[in-house]
């Protein structure tokens, strides 16, 4: 065997920043000191500004659009209207519903009419208030149940049913020792990603086609969806990741990505338009607001037999993902428990509020949320505890969903139990402090503050669903020692990069590891959500450096007459059968190595009209435990601690793990107990950040946290998803948890089913529904 | 109508600028971002609620976004990017490595906040932590490695004054 290395050190030890490890950001340091370029921070020689017309009535016929004394405005270069669109006036992530701009009719409060360009964005305000729009005002469709009974005229082309399916298994005719049933509500939140709606588009040189920059979660369905639109080649348009502030679902959809590339092509200049939050919050989709209904049979030691609901999530005014929504509600409604019956219904439907669509959890927050509150009545009509009663219909691996799909991931849903159970809990408040009251500073309680706890389990899927191919693409390039690596995984916060990295440093043995642009120029990641780009992207990444680590095994192999076969990397060594024999960075030296790999997770089919099949790609469970103080008498409440353990296969970094975990608490709190827009009337009421609230750093308790690490064979190194699962059974935990501090302090026996929840649902008795034992 | 037209000057990180052709009302954020290239500064709420325009005027933190531009001729102005060399750029590196940072949006404004309250409070309990930065709203991180990030600065600066 021939050995050459100059280096004296044989010693293989893992590389320093590979997988595993707490590593640090790449983009941090331009994230402290403020130097990173958000997409809001862009601007362009000779860029114009754009506005977005928006219609101020729920449903209206437009009569007329008269922008003659909008273009006359000096400063002002064009106004747009459906006239000029000259592609397909319609996009949609799955159909392609929304008019770029309304023709005849306007469907929401906020939906687009008209746009203008203009020098500066005082000019652009002052055209579009010219821009003169007559209406006729229609009646709105708002009740979520008439768009199902058919008793309303459709409102779109499409009708106003988006989607009906339902799940039948096993005996539909079960009915159980026990039963419990209750109808639940849930509000309709935002995803208030701090970082506003912003991009600037190009156009080309020949006028032909647009270069657009853009804070987005998948920038080739952004691409698809402009060029129909534009009605060029999707080779005539190419993105690059804007700096995205956030996005939690909130830009899967098109917002202004085509209104400022035709503003772009109509006007030859670079066109540049950021969204105000008032206009953010009616230019995104929302989480859609559900009315659930559920009815629990069991056997009376509290073993779960049938789950029946039937759920109905108001879509808004366009369809979006809502079809998707609904198919991961109903898919879920058992929860992470065995059931071997089940009858569902799940309708999406179109109404003239604010279009809904993607957010963090995407329909299962709505699902867990009833069937969580449901599993604390069973308990409740089976006399046993809740956390006992959970244990014991645990879900295993090998266990079946309502749809017939078997449950082939790891699922350690009573280790995630018993880990969060088993955290310490906080210790009674000693200290007057008014930051631990109940409403905090500058209001009273008396001393009536109960303290209650609760706790709620979630299973999530992971990736997309129903037969979708879903596939991610990464190349890894190896020149001079370095690493490069290329795709168009949207980065929002959430630290692929930095996952990215680590991945190449393990695979690779090489520490200096580079980014190249986030762009069209490579093929498709997908989308960041369905908690899928560690795994997707992840799996990508992982296959493009093992391309790339064959190709340098064979140069070994050749240069040093050695046995293929034999040879690996280690740490930063190549190895033959376990011997160190060079340096990975010494052997690739003068020698460029590049490899592009496209990773698909296994198929997936759709459901039958019965709702059966295997329509999911894989699950992580979480459980969380939440401790509340409520002061009983003026419906105020504090969550004074959350602790979860979450099933996350292989932290790949904890660092990252944890802020997923704690972000996605605090967005789970903040359901339970402030966010929602509420529209009166078809309007919202609540577009600022003063009357929708967030919560702050004075409303966050501590998270207590236990990582589940149980390795999945069928994920890329192990690794599941670990986005979404944070922020769903806490909601429910936290409302079990107030309905235990009220039954300490005597004022009420029926579970609450609302979220948020409101000062009044705390502080007026409600009437929730029974649990009959028997039948 | 005629536009009224004034002009300031503003030192900015020390630096002088001057500032021709303001608009009436026109915010230290927009002539921090627009005029003076300086777009670290955020903008995500425009009334006050979120702290992501937070700078330093004087040394005292205040949202750029409600502050006239006119009201603060001549006075001295910290942003994210002078931060560091005016002091905290200890705070900036406990912020990346405690995981404080996701998106970033947040994050100039939460650390000019907390060089503020690090400034009045060399030793801010938990509570005095989150009291101090109720008004910065981040919605990625849910907090916990932030409150870690001051704390770890304050005990920091505590064993190396």
């Amino acid at each position: 065997m021939t050995t050459t290395s100059t280096s004296e050190r044989r010693e293989v030890t893992a590389i320093a920043g590979g997988v595993g490890e707490p590593v640090l950001r790449p983009d941090g340091g331009a994230k402290v000191d403020g130097s990173f370029e958000f997409s809001s921070d862009r601007s362009v020689d000779g860029e114009l500004w754009a506005v977005t017309v928006r219609s101020p009535h729920p449903r209206a016929r437009i009569l007329n659009v008269d922008v003659s004394a909008a273009v006359a405005l000096p400063g002002v270069a064009a106004v747009i209207t459906a006239d000029d669109v000259p592609g397909v006036n319609g996009f949609g992530l799955i159909a392609s519903d929304q008019p770029v701009f309304a023709v005849d009719e306007v469907r929401f409060v906020g939906e687009p009419v008209a746009a203008v360009a203009a020098t500066d964005a005082e000019t652009c305000a002052r055209a579009a208030e010219l821009v003169v729009v007559t209406y006729e005002v229609l009646e709105p469709l708002l009740d979520a149940e008439r768009a199902i009974d058919g008793t309303c005229e459709p409102i779109h082309p499409d009708g106003n049913l988006i989607r009906h399916q339902r799940i039948v298994r096993g005996d539909s005719d079960f009915v159980g020792e026990v039963i419990v049933e209750g109808t639940y509500e849930i509000g309709m939140q935002d995803q208030a990603f701090l970082g506003l709606e912003a991009a600037v588009a190009v156009p080309d040189a020949d006028g032909a086609g647009v270069e657009l920059l853009v804070a987005t979660q998948w920038l080739h369905e952004d691409r698809r969806q402009i060029a129909t639109c534009l009605g060029v080649d999707e080779e005539r348009v190419k993105l690059t990741l804007g700096g995205v502030g956030g996005a939690f679902g909130g830009r899967e959809d098109i917002s202004l990505q085509v209104h400022v590339s035709l503003l772009a092509l109509v006007t030859g200049r670079p066109v540049r338009a950021a969204y105000s939050r008032s206009e953010s919050f009616i230019g995104h989709v929302h989480r859609h607001p559900a009315a659930i209904w559920m009815r629990h049979h069991a056997d009376r030691d509290g073993t779960l037999r049938k789950v029946e609901a039937r759920f109905v999530l108001d879509g808004g005014a366009y369809a979006s993902t809502s079809s998707a929504v609904l198919i991961n509600a109903v898919t879920h409604a058992q929860g992470p428990y065995r059931c071997e019956n089940a009858v569902v219904d799940g309708y999406a439907v179109r109404t003239n509020h604010l279009p809904c669509g993607a957010m963090r959890g995407f329909g299962v927050v709505q699902a867990c949320f009833a069937h969580e509150r449901q599993m604390d009545r069973l308990a409740a009509a089976c006399d046993m505890d809740p956390v006992d009663l959970r244990l014991l219909n645990a879900m295993e691996t090998g266990d079946h969903l309502i749809t017939g799909q078997r449950v082939e991931n790891v699922a350690p849903v009573a280790r995630c139990i018993r880990e969060t159970m088993a955290l310490p809990l906080p210790e009674p408040e000693t200290e007057d402090h008014v930051l631990s009251l109940p409403g905090g500073a500058g209001l009273t309680a008396d001393g009536s503050v109960v303290r209650g706890v609760g706790m709620a389990v979630s299973i999530k899927n992971l990736m997309y669903s129903e037969g979708f191919d879903d596939y991610s693409t990464a190349r890894c390039v190896v020149r001079d020692g370095r690493v490069a690596l290329k795709f168009a995984t949207a980065e929002v916060g959430q630290g692929f990069v930095t996952i990215a990295m680590q991945i190449a440093r393990t695979e690779l043995g090489l520490a200096d590891v580079d980014f190249e642009s986030i762009d069209t120029a490579v093929g498709s990641a997908g989308s960041t959500s369905a908690s899928r780009q560690t795994w997707m992207s992840g799996g990508a990444v992982v296959e493009a450096c093992r391309g790339v680590v064959g190709q340098i095994l064979d140069q070994v192999a050749t240069d040093r007459e050695l046995d293929r076969d034999g040879l690996r990397i280690e740490g930063e060594w190549v190895t033959a059968d376990g011997v160190p024999v060079v340096m990975v960075a010494e052997a690739v030296a003068g020698h460029l190595f590049e490899f592009t790999a496209e990773y698909h997770h296994p198929e997936t089919t759709e459901l039958d009209e019965y709702g059966q099949g295997d329509c999911h790609t894989a699950f992580a469970f979480t459980a969380h435990r939440a401790v509340v103080d409520v002061d009983p008498d003026l419906g105020l409440l504090r969550v004074v601690q959350i602790a979860t353990a979450q099933d996350v296969g292989r932290a790949l970094n904890p660092l990252s793990v944890v802020g997923q975990i704690e972000g996605g608490v605090a967005q789970g709190l903040g359901l339970a107990v402030m966010e929602e827009i509420i529209q009166t009337n078809g309007v919202i009421r609540n577009a600022s950040f003063t009357d929708y609230l967030i919560p702050t750093i004075a409303d966050m308790p501590p998270v207590v946290i236990s990582l589940v690490e149980e390795p999945d064979p069928r994920a890329p190194l192990g690794a599941k998803g670990v986005g979404e699962p944070p922020c769903i059974s806490v909601t429910p935990a936290i409302v079990a948890a107030v309905d235990d501090a009220l039954r300490k302090a005597g004022r009420r026996v029926s579970p609450l089913t609302r979220v948020p929840i409101r000062p009044q649902d705390i502080a007026l008795a409600g009437e929730g529904s029974t649990a009959t034992v028997g039948s | 109508m005629k536009r009224v037209e004034t002009e300031c000057t503003l030192t900015v990180n020390g630096v002088d600028h001057a500032v021709t052709g303001l608009h009436p009302g026109e915010s230290l954020l927009d002539t921090l971002r627009e005029r003076c290239g300086l777009r670290g500064s955020k903008g995500a709420c425009e009334e006050g609620e979120c702290g992501s325009c937070t700078v330093l005027v004087d040394g005292e933190a205040v949202c750029s976004c409600l502050t006239m531009t006119a009201a603060v001729s001549g006075r001295s102005i910290v942003t994210v990017e002078g931060i560091g060399e005016a002091g905290a750029a200890d705070l900036q590196d406990a912020f990346l490595r405690a995981g404080a940072v996701q998106c970033g949006f947040c994050t100039p404004g939460l650390i000019v906040a907390a060089d503020a309250l690090l400034t009045r409070n060399s030793s801010p309990s938990v509570d005095e932590v989150r009291e101090g930065l109720a008004g910065n709203l981040c919605r990625c991180t849910g907090y916990g490695r932030i409150v870690e990030a001051v704390l770890d600065t304050a005990s920091q600066r505590r064993e190396q004054p």
